[in-house]
């Protein structure tokens, strides 16, 4: 269903929130990769609180819709929001990264109650996305599968193998996203080993491609809505992202890409997103 | 015995080890729906296709995408599937080693993976296509269950057995043109569970895989020189059947581990773990591919070669025989 403005505001304050809440973790837990869990956050938030069939109360409901953070390092930003939805209680997430918790930098899906997959190492998430929408078709459920990829991973030689089962399988009940911060660990994608053209990359590979603000509500909730509503190839949303959005002195630097903060910084990391759109 | 399951030596005459598993694959289809075939363009090869035959709506062929088969097999457990994973091992274990690990065994999925042309049973094709390493890369992966059959008849038991197994399973099977051991299913087999199939109490040869065959006939040849050789059939190389292997160390001293594989990693490396930690004495003899590379050749050739054919065993038998060694406080355990 078409996002409405009130809903778009709702989702704005969610998204400011999450964020204020990394920084906290992230100050907390002695690091985290801050700068790709803030490019992912209005991706999840808009999967989070709009579109997925989910019951924080049950977990392993088995009709709720999948979802998988490929880019496993954005595990801070994926626990944030299972915190704030209640899988888990919020404030378990000030042992995060400590020896004996449940939350690892790359969360496990055997401790994290809400995740889907055990993530970290990349390009592993699409194939395994796949495999739970084929495992929803086999089965007759109705449940949709949500993959979210970094664009590092577009990389890797198993996204590619998976992109090419996806419109082989016709796999139209699941929806892939590209977190598309232009940096990896390196430098800038295009200077490290290039990605581009994009797009047409994935429609060589027999996939429905768009590419949008992926920090702007409206353009991701219509491109979330006509994922849904494609049934003849799969679905690939190119997210145009910021690494280290709404923090000023983050905002587009590979060197954010995983990073300790003093009180200090993350006082003006703070002081940085209240001022932040 | 596996339900509709009455292959008898006949059948095995004339099928080889993967043909009996594609069967027996397929049978087990009729009545779990949950099982899901895939394999990467080698559904003739590893006989996998017979599945696709009879289940055409629960079979996936990948082409040549090892990796992602691993990471889509790894979803559709998510959705209570029993997916069955077959491609040549040295792709299955090697290539996809880290797919196996993350999304199979960390992540505790419950994938069936059939490993078939495994150690060196694809001989002529040379080493790009043998795989002597995969028992100790498959071992090393916690949750995870490693199974080496005898032969076609172990095969279709340790299939059966890995689909009501709850968790990650490898299989490694041969090309196969192996000799069968066994004459038919009438027989126990279980799990992490040795079976003896040669008693004896002068020494013990532990093998597994298309070996054990060999070990049998080289402790029958041994028994006519006077020598009492019992041969443990270890077809589960994880969870080892520790008790066994203790066992016939205190009943014996002399131990002669065989396999397909590299000494290093494998089942020999498994077993002398095992003796280590006992801290009892003992000589030990590991057969199998001493840390090179397999040349090409016929697979019985190889074999030889690597002196885990019946020759081989024999050789080690009395090489071992002569060996002494120190007697521990506990030598009056001895048989």
């Amino acid at each position: 269903m078409a996002v409405t403005k009130q809903e778009i505001t709702k989702l704005t304050k969610k998204a400011a929130q999450i964020r204020k809440r990394i920084v906290e973790v992230t100050e907390r837990c002695g690091g985290a990769h801050i700068g790709g869990a803030m490019s992912q956050t209005d991706i999840l938030v808009a999967l989070y609180y709009k579109y997925m069939k989910i019951d924080p109360k049950k977990p392993h409901w088995a009709a709720r819709d999948r979802f998988i953070l490929s880019k496993g390092h954005g595990g801070v930003g994926h626990a944030v929001i299972l915190g704030d939805l209640g899988f888990f209680p919020d404030k378990d997430l000030d042992k995060f990264n400590k020896t004996n918790s449940c939350f690892a930098m790359h969360l496990d899906r055997t401790k994290v109650k809400g995740v889907d997959a055990s993530t970290g190492s990349l390009a592993h998430g699409l194939a395994i996305g796949q495999g739970m929408a084929m495992g929803a078709r086999l089965t007759n459920k109705k449940w949709r599968t949500y993959v979210v990829m970094s664009d590092g991973e577009m990389h890797e030689g198993t996204t590619w193998e998976a992109a090419m089962s996806g419109a082989m399988f016709k796999l139209t009940n699941l929806t892939a996203i590209v977190d598309r911060n232009m940096l990896c660990i390196d430098g800038h994608t295009e200077d490290v080993m290039a990605v581009e053209p994009l797009k047409e990359k994935w429609e060589a590979f027999g996939w429905r491609a768009v590419e949008i603000d992926g920090h702007d509500f409206k353009q991701l909730c219509d491109a979330i809505d006509q994922s849904h509503k494609e049934k003849e190839k799969p679905f690939v949303i190119i997210a145009k992202t910021v690494k280290g959005k709404g923090i000023d002195f983050m905002e587009d630097l590979a060197k954010w890409h995983y990073a300790g903060l003093d009180s200090e910084t993350s006082k003006k990391a703070m002081q940085s997103l209240a001022k932040s759109k | 015995m596996p339900i509709g399951i009455t292959w008898t030596i006949d059948d095995a005459d004339h099928m080889t080890q993967a043909e009996i598993y594609g069967q027996v694959l397929t049978k087990l289809g009729d009545k779990n729906k949950k099982i899901v075939a895939m394999t990467a363009d080698l559904a003739g090869s590893t006989k996998i296709g017979a599945f696709q035959k009879k289940h055409p709506d629960r079979f996936l062929n990948f082409g040549i995408q090892e990796t992602n088969m691993m990471g889509f097999a790894s979803g559709l457990a998510e959705a209570g599937l029993v997916p069955v994973v077959s491609t040549f091992a040295v792709f299955a274990a090697l290539r996809c080693a880290e797919h196996i690990r993350t999304d199979i065994c960390y992540n505790r999925r419950n994938v069936k993976i059939i490993a078939t042309h495994a150690g060196t049973s694809f001989g002529p094709a040379g080493t790009t296509h043998h795989c002597t390493e995969d028992l100790g890369v498959m071992r090393t992966f916690a949750n995870m269950t490693v199974i080496a059959p005898a032969d076609a008849f172990e095969t279709a038991k340790a299939t059966a057995a890995a689909i009501e197994h709850d968790g990650p399973v490898y299989i490694r099977i041969g090309r196969s043109f192996e000799p069968p051991y066994w004459k038919d299913l009438n027989f126990d087999w279980e799990i992490g569970k040795a079976i003896e199939i040669r008693e004896g109490t002068d020494l013990a040869v532990i093998a597994c895989g298309w070996t054990v065959g060999n070990a049998a006939e080289a402790a029958d040849r041994a028994k006519q020189q006077g020598l009492s050789v019992r041969v443990l059939d270890m077809h589960t190389i994880k969870p080892l059947d520790e008790e066994a292997v203790m066992k016939a160390l205190l009943d014996t001293r002399r131990i002669i581990t065989c396999e397909d594989h590299n000494v290093m990693g494998g089942l020999g490396d498994a077993v002398a773990d095992v003796i280590a930690r006992s801290g009892k004495g003992c000589v030990l003899r590991k057969l199998g591919v001493q840390d090179r590379f397999s040349p090409h050749g016929s697979p019985e050739d190889i074999q030889h070669m690597n002196k885990i054919d019946a020759d081989g065993i024999e050789e080690a038998i009395q090489d071992v025989m002569k060996m002494e060694f120190e007697a521990d406080e506990d030598w009056e355990d001895e048989i």
